[in-house]
Formats: structure tokens, sequence, C-alpha cells
């Protein structure tokens, strides 16, 4: 997929586009860095930023509102040691990075002399996981709100206990341009959609949601391929009407069965954030001082990719204008690898692995995930299901949160169903479920061999930090789990 | 190293508000309304005693939302010259072409809008050089290590400091401005033995310097917060008294809000509809809206479509007195807006007599709350299950740490059985509550 031509071209549109309206050369940006660079900076960065966004939104059969956002601006970084001085401007002017170049590069004054600076690890080649696509403009708005419409008719269709429906679609499109103080460039241009389905049924006077939705890194023609639209407004009735018959989820600790696909946000809470390289530098993850333990049963092989073509989690470059790879995380049980930025990558003498990500100019980047998943194992998964005497089987999930430092996390469960003699009967209501993430991998008894990724929904909130990621697994069984209904 | 000013008076933000209603006047809009804020601040952390990061924030926002008819479409951006304001206001016109008509949309009626604004005593800027907030934020963390050698680690202590001015002004000749400050200092530690690590926080936060908390007493607080849930374990499944301490007792309190609020309402989406008059929780709780507290964090004098706001009952006597309203989802369900667009306003639990100790003792035997994770929150049914950690009470005391379990039930039957508010009232909120007794839940454990 990688290919010189779309780098340079990405390259040039970037700064065509960032720079060159605002008077700005490559000369003016090295004057910038020359400021922020002091005898004993160790790393620096201008991250220059201009996104557009714009969301439509429908309910009771009409697309009644509409907003668009449009947001630039330039960060500047400058690290000394493990200290990092950071200023932002939203005007991307030579006067404005000049301010926020001097306050950034203050950090130095007390920085630890002398470490020398970073080696220049340019990607030679830039990878091409997705076309520089404008979403906003890749339907007219007409066809933007005609396609909501189609999508809430088809609910309604579906079944008459159809009470509500609102349905959202979002697209943004934002070139980024990273320069490195040793004078590294990279450039990535952005699309991201999605479009949201959620439903409200009743029957007798009892009221349930559904929801589904999808997307990725292309733009809204998407939607109208292979039927996913209209996808997501079958998958959010059929849900509601399962919660309709769903009786108390069960209260305590009992073998559980996980679906393939988005169930995966289990290793995303359980793993995925106590592996990324700032908690691991600091020490104050569970999993710190753990590479080469085996931290998983043997069937598990977990990795955070973020090279997956047109998948949500996925960039050409990081944040810091590193290439995205595939990390392997958990391999066969064993603990091999953390997630790193620049920082803390260098603090502990490790590579980067393009995970260094920032919400906006206006946030510092963090070691963060892209896609985080599960390989496939080798089981049928109907088999998984009918090797539990008595269980939970669920399928569908809300968002999940863990505690890195005691490595105790959640996700909750929005379609559940109990697991009776090998078969899977009554839907359950949402519960959460709660486990502890440097043991619940050991527990891992069975892998099926139906990996699937999330259909593109997930976003993930760190230091007040939203970025876009993906989760995916087969088919898993936990042999116990703490499952938070209210029936004992 | 640099300092944090104020700036006496933003004249400009003023000024691009009136631009921006005359563009969309002149773009044909038969009504605008627009939001601007820029705000500036520093925040500066510091790790194992020394400097981790030194941020200098400087926000600028400006939205607007343009009626043509009762069709409307809205935009925002960071650009504030000519040229950024002009495409906002294009972009939102273009979207106002494509939405249905919507006979309830519209500004807010102008004999709602507040018709002054009294100074709420919000603006108490702090010149805090860098120097100084390192200074804080190393002996805030220095008093967290000295509690306890079990202290081992940190995730760092913070000072911040953060200043805006926000102007509200709609085609109606309403313009309303609010310059506001918002300091804090934190600190967040991590306490090992040999049943493993534990991280726990304190933070302090207020309008006014002088009425933060001294460094020392939050980092002290951090430590002792911490140190307690050394050795905590998983508890067998139970159905037992829940106690939750105030700084997560006010999530119970944003649930009621959203149930309750229109968008809730008029999507029938929520497990409180229709209960307006109805008896929700026991006789003596209430439950309401002080918006002109002086210096309150969550302080306003008019909403987010310039209506004035007043102190208002929500709960009284246990019973819903109101729905949480703007004056869109007030046309749509055919009542009067209650000053909430934008949400609400130093939302406040009427204290009761016992402090945190006392409802302890009254609880007897149960689970004290200090922590919840996750969002297992059905807003649609009101089932209710979350991650908890906390304390086991036997006794009227804390036993052991407790963690790795869930706590679950039916909001509404939450609301039913709370049977004691403490007067432990934590104020660092715009949801302001003491500890809060709930007769029975199911905890989820081992």
């Amino acid at each position: 997929m990688a290919s010189h031509d779309t780098y340079a071209d990405t390259l040039r549109h970037a700064q065509d586009f960032l720079l060159t309206p605002a008077g700005l050369s490559s000369g003016d940006l090295e004057v910038v860095m020359s400021r922020v660079l002091g005898h004993n900076i160790d790393y620096a960065d201008l991250y220059f930023q201009y996104s557009r966004q714009e969301s439509w939104s429908l309910e009771e059969g009409q697309v009644k509102s509409g907003n668009r956002h449009t947001e630039q601006g330039v960060g500047i970084r400058a690290v000394a040691g493990e200290k990092t001085g950071f200023a932002y401007s939203d005007e991307i002017m030579m006067p404005a990075l000049l301010d926020a170049a001097a306050a950034a590069r203050a950090i130095a004054r007390s920085g630890n002399p002398g470490s020398q600076g970073l080696a220049a690890r340019t990607g030679g080649e830039m990878l091409c996981l997705y076309a520089p696509l404008d979403p906003l403009a890749s339907l007219n708005d007409e066809d933007k709100v005609a396609l909501l419409l189609k999508v809430e008719q088809e609910a309604r269709r579906l079944d008459p206990r159809v009470r509500q429906v609102m349905a959202s679609l979002g697209g943004s499109h934002e070139t980024i341009l990273v320069m490195r103080h040793d004078g590294a460039l990279a450039a990535d241009i952005r699309p991201l959609v999605r479009l949201n389905v959620s439903v409200i049924v009743e029957q007798d006077g009892r009221r349930e949601h559904g929801s589904s939705g999808g997307g990725g890194r292309t733009d809204y023609r998407y939607f109208l391929t292979e039927d996913h639209a209209l996808g997501y407004a079958r998958e959010a009735v059929r849900q509601a009407l399962v919660n309709l018959e769903a009786v108390a989820a069960p209260a305590g600790t009992m073998p559980v069965v996980l679906g393939p696909g988005w169930p995966g946000i289990l290793l995303h809470e359980a793993i995925g954030h106590g592996l990324e390289g700032d908690f691991n530098r600091k020490g104050t993850s569970a999993f710190a001082n753990r590479l080469g333990e085996r931290i998983a049963s043997e069937a598990c092989t977990v990795v955070d990719d973020g090279t997956l073509p047109g998948r949500r989690g996925s960039l050409n470059v990081d944040d810091e204008g590193t290439p995205v790879q595939s990390t392997v995380l958990i391999e066969n049980g064993v603990l091999k690898g953390y997630m790193q930025d620049r920082l803390n990558a260098r603090l502990m003498g490790m590579a980067p692995t393009g995970n260094g990500r920032r919400e906006s100019y206006a946030h510092l980047p963090m070691p963060r995930m892209t896609n985080t998943y599960m390989l496939a194992g080798d089981r049928d998964p109907e088999e998984i299901v009918a090797s539990v005497q008595k269980g939970l089987y669920a399928v569908n999930f809300g968002g999940g949160q863990v505690d890195i430092t005691s490595g105790k996390f959640v996700f909750s469960a929005s379609e559940a169903y109990l697991i009776e003699n090998g078969r899977i009967g009554r839907p359950v209501k949402g519960a959460t479920l709660i486990g502890n993430g440097p043991d619940v991998l050991t527990r891992v008894a069975m892998v099926g061999r139906d990996l699937a990724l999330d259909t593109g929904v997930g976003t993930c909130g760190k230091d007040g930090q939203s970025v876009p990621v993906g989760v995916g697994q087969p088919t898993l069984r936990i042999d116990s789990l703490t499952v938070g209904g209210t029936e004992e | 190293m640099g300092t944090i000013t104020a700036n006496r008076r933003d004249v400009s933000a003023e000024d691009v508000a009136a631009q921006v209603l005359e563009m969309a006047r002149r773009h044909g809009a038969t009504a605008a309304e627009v939001d601007t804020g820029t705000g500036r601040g520093l925040a500066v952390t510091v790790r194992k005693g020394e400097v981790e990061t030194v941020e200098h924030h400087r926000d600028k926002n400006l939205s607007v939302t343009v009626y043509f008819g009762t069709r409307c479409g809205s935009s925002s951006t960071s650009d504030f010259r000519t040229e950024g304001l002009e495409e906002a206001v294009r972009a939102a016109c273009t979207i106002a072409r494509f939405t249905a008509e919507d006979p309830c949309n519209g500004l807010a009626d102008p004999a709602q809008l507040a018709p002054i604004v009294p100074d709420l005593d919000l603006y108490h800027p702090w010149v805090l050089t860098v120097d100084d907030a390192i200074a804080l934020a190393k002996r805030c963390e220095q008093a967290a290590f000295a509690v306890d050698g079990r202290i081992v680690n940190s995730e760092g202590a913070s000072a911040t400091t953060h200043e805006s001015f926000d102007v509200y002004a709609n085609s109606n000749g309403f313009i309303g401005t609010v310059r506001s400050t918002r300091h804090g200092l934190s600190c967040a530690v991590i306490g090992e033995d040999e049943s493993g690590m534990q991280r726990d926080y304190e933070y302090t936060s207020s309008r006014v310097p002088a009425d933060l908390l001294a460094p020392e007493a939050v980092g002290a607080a951090a430590a002792r917060r911490t140190v307690r849930r050394l050795g905590a374990r998983q508890i067998k499944t139970c159905q037992v008294p829940v106690l939750y301490e105030a700084q997560v007792a006010k999530s119970l309190l944003s649930h009621l809000v959203s149930a309750v609020s229109g968008p809730s309402l008029y999507r029938r989406s929520s497990f409180l509809l229709d209960s307006l008059g109805q008896t929700l929780f026991p006789s003596h709780i209430h439950i309401y809206e002080d918006p002109l507290l002086k210096r309150g964090m969550g302080s306003a004098a008019f909403d987010g479509e310039g209506v004035a706001t007043a102190r208002r009952d929500l709960i009284t006597g246990g019973v819903l007195a109101r729905y949480c309203l703007d004056s869109y989802a007030a046309r749509r369900l055919n009542l009067v807006t209650t000053a909430n667009a934008g949400g609400v306003h130093n939302l406040t639990i009427e204290p009761g007599r016992e402090d945190l100790d006392g409802l302890l003792k009254r609880m007897g035997r149960g689970l004290f709350v200090t922590e919840l994770i996750g969002f297992g929150v059905n807003g649609v049914t009101g089932d209710y299950s979350r991650g908890a950690a906390g304390f086991w009470v036997e006794d009227g005391a804390l036993a052991y740490p407790v963690e790795e379990i869930t706590i679950a039930g039916n909001l509404r039957d939450m609301y039913k059985g709370l049977v004691a508010v403490g007067c432990d009232t934590d104020v660092r909120h715009n949801t302001r509550t003491g500890s809060l007794l709930v007769e029975r839940m199911t905890v989820a454990g081992g």
C-alpha cells in the first residue's frame, strides 16, 4: 500500500493548505523551531491542524438540526528530560507562533542538562490506509438528509412497536502537519465518518432502547454500499426488541462467553490502557515491569494495529509523525510489548510504536490505542457456548472504564443472554461486568475462530482527550467474571 | 517565566458577537443567536518532585444558530477573522436550507430574557507565575508522600488557573456577558503494600484563589484516601444498604436531571415520563437550583439562551415539582422554559442533620462507596449497574476496603429508598450534595 507519490502529495497538500494561506514558508518554521530549541531541549515539535466537522440529526421523521464546526491551530511542544512545555494558538500566524514557542521553551530553564537529541527516524515511506477524501463533500446536503430519512423509514417499517427513531450522520476532514526538531516533516489527511441509529420500542407500557452504527476513515458513500446504513437500522430494532423480553440479570461470579467484534472492548479496558507506555514508565500500571511474563492463557494473542485500511482507529502516521504499525502486546499469553509515543519510548529506551496521538493541536500527545484486537483461535463458536453449563452470553456492550493502578475494569453489556445447559436462554437486562485486568485473560479457556472487528463506533477517552479507536475479538469463554445484575 | 494577567476589558468578543448577528441578518436569517467564549489559563503538573508539564492554554470559540422562519442551522469556529466568521455564518445558513420546519424552533420569548445581569462575583483572577504554580504543586505532592511510607509513587500534583469571558447575544437585542475564573489544586498518588497498588486523589477548586484548600491539606487527603484502600478485596454477592460518599453521590442527581430534561421527555426515552407531581423520593427530600449563589461553581444569571434564572425547586417534599426545560423543549411539551438551556445551575439537595459518621452509624452494616466506574445506567428503564470500590461497613464503622464489585438496582427504587442525606455537602461542583444513603441494592461480588 505504501507509495512515495502519495506521501509527497499529502505533504505538499498539507503545506499548501496549512502554511501557504498564512504566508508561512518552511524557512519560517525553522525560525520558530530555533526559538524553541535550547541547549537542553531533547525534543520539540510543531503540530499544525485544520479540521472541518459536520453532523446532521434526525428525530420524529425529520432532520431538524445540523451543525458545522471548523477548527484550526498550532501546538508547540518542547521536551527536556521528563519535562514538557506546551503552548498553542488558534492563529496560524508568525507572531502567534513565536509567542507560543517562547512559552513552550521556558520549560528548558528547569530542564535536566545535556541528554542528547533523538536520532531522526523519518519514515521513508508512508502508508496509505485511506484516501485523502473529504467526507463533507462526498454527498450533497440533500442526499445526507435523504440518507437519514431512509434509515428512519427502514426502522419504522420493521416493527409497529418502534416508537422513536433517532439517527445521526457525522463526518470530519482533518489535515495535520508535524515538524520535529530534527527537521523531519510528516503530514496526514484524515477522513472519518459515522452513522448512528437509536430506537425506542414500546410494548404494554414497557419501553426499551436499541442502538447501532458504524463508519470509518472513508466518506459517506460507504453507507450507501453493502446495505450498511439500513443494516444499522435493522440491528438497532433487533436489539431493542430483544430487550423487551429481558429479565433481571444475574448477580455474582460465573463463566461468561463474549461474542465476536465490539465485545473486544474487554481487551481495550482490561489490558489495553494498562499497556500504554506512560503508565508503565511511571510504574503506575498494574502491568509495569511485567514484560516477558505470562499474563494470559496460551490461547491469547493480542495486537494493537494502526495499519488496517479504512478502520476508525487507523492512521497513516501518528500525531508525532511516526508511521503506525502492528504491535504485538500479548503473544500466546506472554506480555510482549507496550504502546509508545516518542517521549515515553525515549525515556524507557524503547522504540516508538506509532501510538502518539492527541485530540487536537490544543492537547499534548500521549500513548493511545489504535485498533486493538485478539487474533482468532480454532474453536467453533457454538462449541464454546455449548461448553458452559450455567453462565452469561454477552454480545453487545455500551462503554467501559479501567482503574489502571488496581487493574480493575468494567464494561457494560447492553445485550446478553443466560446460558443454561450449554444453550442460549432468555435475554437479560443490561449489566456491568467487572474484572481484574492482569488476570482476566488467564481465565480465557477457549478462543473462537470467528474474529471480527467492530463496525467503527469506538471513541476512547483518556485525561480528557477523545480519539477514535477500534476493537475486535473472536468469541471467547472466560471461566469466571463478576456479573453485576440484581438476581442473586 | 510567563504570568497570567487579566485583560481588563475584552471588548472584541462583544463586537464579534454583534458582527456575527449582523452577518446572519444580511444572509437573510429571520433570527439568530451567538455564543462566544475566550479563555486563557495555566496548568502545571509536578511528579515525584520534578516538573512534568507546563501548559499554557488560550482558547476561543464562537457558535452561531440561524433561523429562517422555523428552520434552523448552526455552526462553530475558532477563526475570529472576518472571513472565518463569514464562513461560519454561511455554513449555518446552508444547513438551515436543508433542515425541516419545526414550529418549536426559535429564540427564547423576549419577556423571559434576563433584564439586568447581576454580578455573581465569579471573577477573581490569580496572578500565578509558573514558578509559583510549580511551588504549590510541589508542596501538595510532598505532603502526600509525608503521610505514609506506603505512598510509593505518584501520578502528580497540579495547580491550574483559568479565566474566561463569555458572551451570549441574540437578534432580539439581548446581550449578556460573563467574566469568570476557576482555579484548582489536585493530587493523585499511588500506595503499595504486599497486596498490590491502589490510587486515589483529592482536589480543591474555587472561583477565588484564597478559597482553595491549602496544598498540604489536599496532598495529605489524597494520601489518606489512597492508603485506606490498600488490601481491598472482593465481597460475596449480597443485598445491603449502600452509602454513596458525597463526591460520587452527585452522579445520582445527574441521572435524575437527565431523566427529567427536555430531550429525554419529548423523545419519550426517560424512565420518569409523565411523573410531574409524582412522589419520587421520601418526603424529607428537597432538591432545588440555586443559580444566583455568589461565587458558586455553577452560578449563572441567565441560561444558554438569555432566559433569567431564579432559585427553583425541582423536588419538593419528595415530589417532582417541574421538569428541566429550555425554550425548545418547553414548546414541544406545551410548558414554560425553566431556564435550563445548557443545563442546571448549582443543583442542590438540602442537607440532613447527620455527618458522614452519623450516616455510617445509621447504616450499621453495608457498603460505603467511594468510587464508581463505568456507564451502566439505562436512562430509558432506570436500570442501574455500575462498578464500585469502597469499604465494607460493620457496626457503623469502616471494616475493610472492597473492590471488584458492582452495585445494581433501578433508579426509581433507589430514589424511593433514599433514606438520608448527609450534611457533608461537596461544594466543588455544579451539583451540590452530601453523602447519600440508599436503603438497599444488589452488590455483586465473588
